[in-house]
């Protein structure tokens, strides 16, 4: 039993102490090789951090439902770049146009709709086909994608709406407009994944489908629910960003699905479904958008940036298997 | 107790699969607050009738009856509504869910809002493990118990309804002495309850303590009802066979040389224990046991797929270790494994290059490998095994069962290994190519092959195998010669009669 709760400890908290490892790590090579004056810990720059971290955030704890629930969504990047059309597109439609201000809410609802409707879609062919959801929503990654394309060619969709803007980049108790969604998203989704019965019966879907079908847990109807959230979250995640940029080009949100899954897998929910944490997803977001910031603070580029959280990646999952192997072979003797 | 009524009735259950008649119009009842056992070898359709009741199969003729009113289970839910619990005998649990989460999986209490109701859900989870003298709570991860623990978290989850009939497949099989004693008294409460319940079970001493009645199927068909206070272990065993004792092993004539391979003190984890034995140049030793006794796992360890904790293991008298395949190939031991479609064979290749597949690094020319030398392989042992496939270019996946099993078993003897090991050497093969595959293993054996036959079927054991190992929770509780087997001993000897009882 002691040796449970230890592993659980280890599972859960590994994330948070890699965070405080990153910390120290760059705020001590920082002081030596760093161009700027500024502390890596400041204040503000943390709070850019957390606000840098919500596009892909908010994507990644849905992810985490889904993965829980034995499945992954390859589409979320399209999704995410084509409710930011729906988003910048729909204010300037004419019908709108005797709107005011009020076609933001309009506009909001039309994007986030579009998310949905995507990932109901992804959820209803998984559910009905039988088709594994990494090749259907690896199929519609690429048809969103083309919708993208068709929607403005090759050219950007901009839109600027000061209100908007304005909005987006308010600060609240000292959080962006975007960090106050992530932590609602997480709090929210944490909730529903411990404490509802859809959440549990998604665990159990995950862990063991035989049992739950077993069990009359109706298994399609929870799938596609789970589709339709993380499709809302993409798209959630395309109005928080937009809002503020106001321009898309067709190229966006792509490698997103990736770096979702990269963050859901450091925060240490398991590929094959069944066990998984929201919380830990937003360690693993926080750990990769430190390291991104991090590196380039002590000055790498890009693709050093890149290499080290492939590494990592694959060290973390390393770890995790001996820890995993060590507990089954103590349970055999 | 014939006068009461039935409360639950099974009438002509004929089930077919494509090309077996796997039930073949079963009748069975049990009476309210009775014990009913149903009894049958492996493959007799136990499994499949249970499945049919719990709603997973349908039944192509036949009719289930509960209370005399004819039910349709369409589903495993519509069973559960009709009061039928079958508690499973491979766990059907959520390994990284709590154990109270488990019992009520699929019908979490729940409040407003979609929100579990953890309180109600603790309190009840609580009372039934209390009632089962479970020593873990309803918080407790399944993934962190033990089988038995698990085995009763899917009785708890019985006891959440209001159960007419409860079906107990194999309840004992991993559970210790203490802890059967439990079990039968929940059996013994649900019994005074009015529950009826079917103990499916091969152990007669356990089926003979706590049953009224014992049902036997044998080959799909039902056999008789015997009640237990009124039969012997000798009667139900000789219902279960249904033959006279078939002695015609004479024609095993062993020409019987050195030891090849030695057994000694072989143990790995709680699988299996002390496990000792010889197998002399041209014999074949069989294992027989129930699924689960241990034998796929000695093979497996013989093979290198599993590491031992203790013992040793002697080719030609010189002490061999074995922690991989590779090494066990290299020391020529060969292994045709249990499912040959997914274990044995790349269905989707041709039969030259599944039979050369193991030793293909040795046939090549420079960085090629040599075609030619490959079909001389092929052809060579398709006279041999007299393998029956157009060419050597058909696709394995395209042959009989019987063809792709010599094609295993050419596969490893052009290994020209010291040990063949086969597991299961006929399952799902039709009855012609059944007794060619066994005489084809008399004749290695004739040729001087050391071979360990495992098997579950017990005509193949006796008709191929020198010398029978019995063998029951993991321990060997007898070897036999194939002068002195009966079927009785031997059934005697693999349920755990008149032997130590290998409780954990």
């Amino acid at each position: 039993m002691s040796n449970e709760t230890t592993k659980d400890l280890i599972k859960s908290g590994a994330i948070w102490g890699f965070i405080v490892l990153e910390l120290i790590f760059f705020s001590v090579a920082g002081a030596y090789l760093s161009l700027s004056d500024n502390a890596f810990m400041d204040l503000d720059n943390m709070l850019l951090l957390l606000k840098q971290s919500a596009p892909i955030g908010i994507i990644a704890v849905g992810m985490t439902i889904i993965m829980i629930n034995g499945n992954i969504d390859l589409s979320v990047g399209a999704t995410y770049a084509l409710a930011a059309i729906v988003l910048l597109d729909s204010m300037t439609w004419p019908i709108f146009a005797g709107l005011g201000n009020w076609v933001i809410p309009v506009a909001w609802i039309l994007a986030l709709l579009t998310g949905v409707v995507l990932g109901a879609i992804n959820g209803i062919i998984v559910w009905k086909t039988g088709v594994d959801a990494f090749i259907v929503t690896l199929a519609s990654m690429l048809g969103y994608r083309g919708l993208v394309f068709m929607m403005n060619g090759e050219q950007p969709t901009s839109h600027l709406n000061w209100t908007l803007v304005d909005f987006a980049e308010a600060q609240f108790l000292g959080l962006h407009t975007a960090t106050w969604f992530l932590l609602a998203v997480t709090i929210i989704l944490w909730f529903v994944m411990t404490r509802t019965v859809h959440g549990r019966n998604a665990h159990a879907i995950g862990d063991n489908r035989e049992a739950a079908v077993n069990a009359g847990i109706r298994v399609g109807p929870h799938i596609v629910i789970n589709f339709m959230i993380i499709g809302f979250l993409a798209a959630l995640s395309a109005v928080v960003f937009y809002s503020e940029s106001g321009s898309v080009n067709p190229n966006d949100g792509m490698l997103y699905e990736l770096w979702a899954i990269t963050a859901v897998v450091l925060g240490g929910t398991k590929l094959a479904g069944g066990y998984g944490s929201i919380i830990g997803t937003f360690g693993g977001v926080i750990a990769i958008q430190l390291l991104r910031k991090g590196l380039g603070h002590i000055g790498a580029d890009t693709e050093t940036v890149n290499l080290v959280i492939g590494l990592i990646l694959i060290a973390v999952l390393f770890l995790d298997r001996q820890l995993n192997l060590k507990g089954e072979e103590e349970l055999r003797v | 107790m014939t006068e009461q009524k039935p409360v639950l009735r099974l009438e002509g259950i004929v089930k077919t699969f494509p090309g077996v008649r796997a039930l073949d119009g079963v009748d069975f009842d049990v009476r309210p607050g009775e014990v009913h056992a149903l009894m049958g070898e492996n493959g007799a359709g136990k499994s499949t009738l249970m499945k049919v009741l719990a709603g997973m199969h349908q039944p192509n003729e036949g009719r289930i009856l509960i209370d005399d009113k004819p039910v349709v289970m369409t589903n495993p839910i519509a069973a559960k509504e009709n009061g039928v619990i079958l508690i499973h005998q491979e766990l059907s649990l959520a390994e990284e869910m709590t154990v109270a989460e488990n019992v009520f999986l699929g019908e979490l209490p729940r409040k407003r809002f979609g929100l579990v109701d953890w309180k109600t859900l603790d309190d009840r989870v609580g009372t039934i493990l209390k009632q089962l003298n479970c020593d873990f709570g309803p918080r407790t991860r399944i993934g962190s118990l033990s089988i038995a623990k698990k085995q009763m978290c899917e009785i708890a989850r019985a006891l959440t309804h209001s159960a007419k009939v409860v079906v107990f497949d194999e309840p004992t099989a991993s559970l210790t002495d203490s802890e059967k004693v439990v079990l039968f008294d929940i059996i013994k409460d649900l019994q005074k309850d009015g529950v009826g319940i079917i103990y499916i079970s091969h152990r007669m001493e356990e089926t003979f303590k706590i049953t009224d009645r014992i049902s036997v199927l044998r080959d799909g068909a039902y056999r008789g009802t015997l009640n237990t206070a009124e039969t012997t272990e000798d009667e139900v065993t000789h219902l279960m066979i249904g033959r006279t004792l078939d002695t015609s092993n004479g024609t095993n004539v062993s020409n019987r040389g050195e030891v090849k391979l030695s057994v000694r003190n072989l143990s790995c984890g709680n699988l299996f224990h002390d496990i000792s034995f010889d197998v002399h140049a041209g014999e074949i030793v069989g294992f027989y046991g129930l699924v689960g006794a241990g034998r796929t796992e000695i093979a497996e360890t013989l093979f290198g797929l599993r590491r031992h904790s203790h013992g040793q293991i002697m080719l030609d008298g010189k002490e061999v270790t074995i922690n991989s395949p590779v090494e066990a190939i290299a020391n020529g031991i060969s292994l045709v494994p249990e499912s040959r479609k997914e274990q044995g064979l790349v269905l989707g290749m041709n039969c030259r290059d599944n039979m050369t597949l193991p030793q293909i690094s040795d046939l090549t020319q420079g960085p090629f490998v040599s075609g030619g030398a490959e079909v001389d392989i092929y052809k060579d042992y398709q006279k041999r095994l007299e393998i029956k496939a157009p060419s050597w270019r058909s696709i394995v996946g395209n042959l009989s069962g019987g063809n792709q099993q010599k094609i295993v078993i050419g596969k490893w003897l052009s290994m020209k290994p010291k040990v063949l090991i086969v597991d299961e050497p006929t399952r799902g093969i039709d009855v012609g190519s059944k007794s060619e595959i066994h005489n084809l293993l008399r004749e290695l054996a004739g040729q001087g092959y050391a071979i360990i036959v495992i098997s579950s079927e017990m005509p193949e054991v006796l008709r191929v195998s020198d010398r029978i190992v019995a063998m029951y929770s993991g321990r060997i509780m007898r070897t036999f010669s194939a002068a002195e087997v009966t079927e009785d001993s031997l059934i005697h000897a693999i349920s755990g009669l008149g032997g130590t009882d290998a409780a954990a």
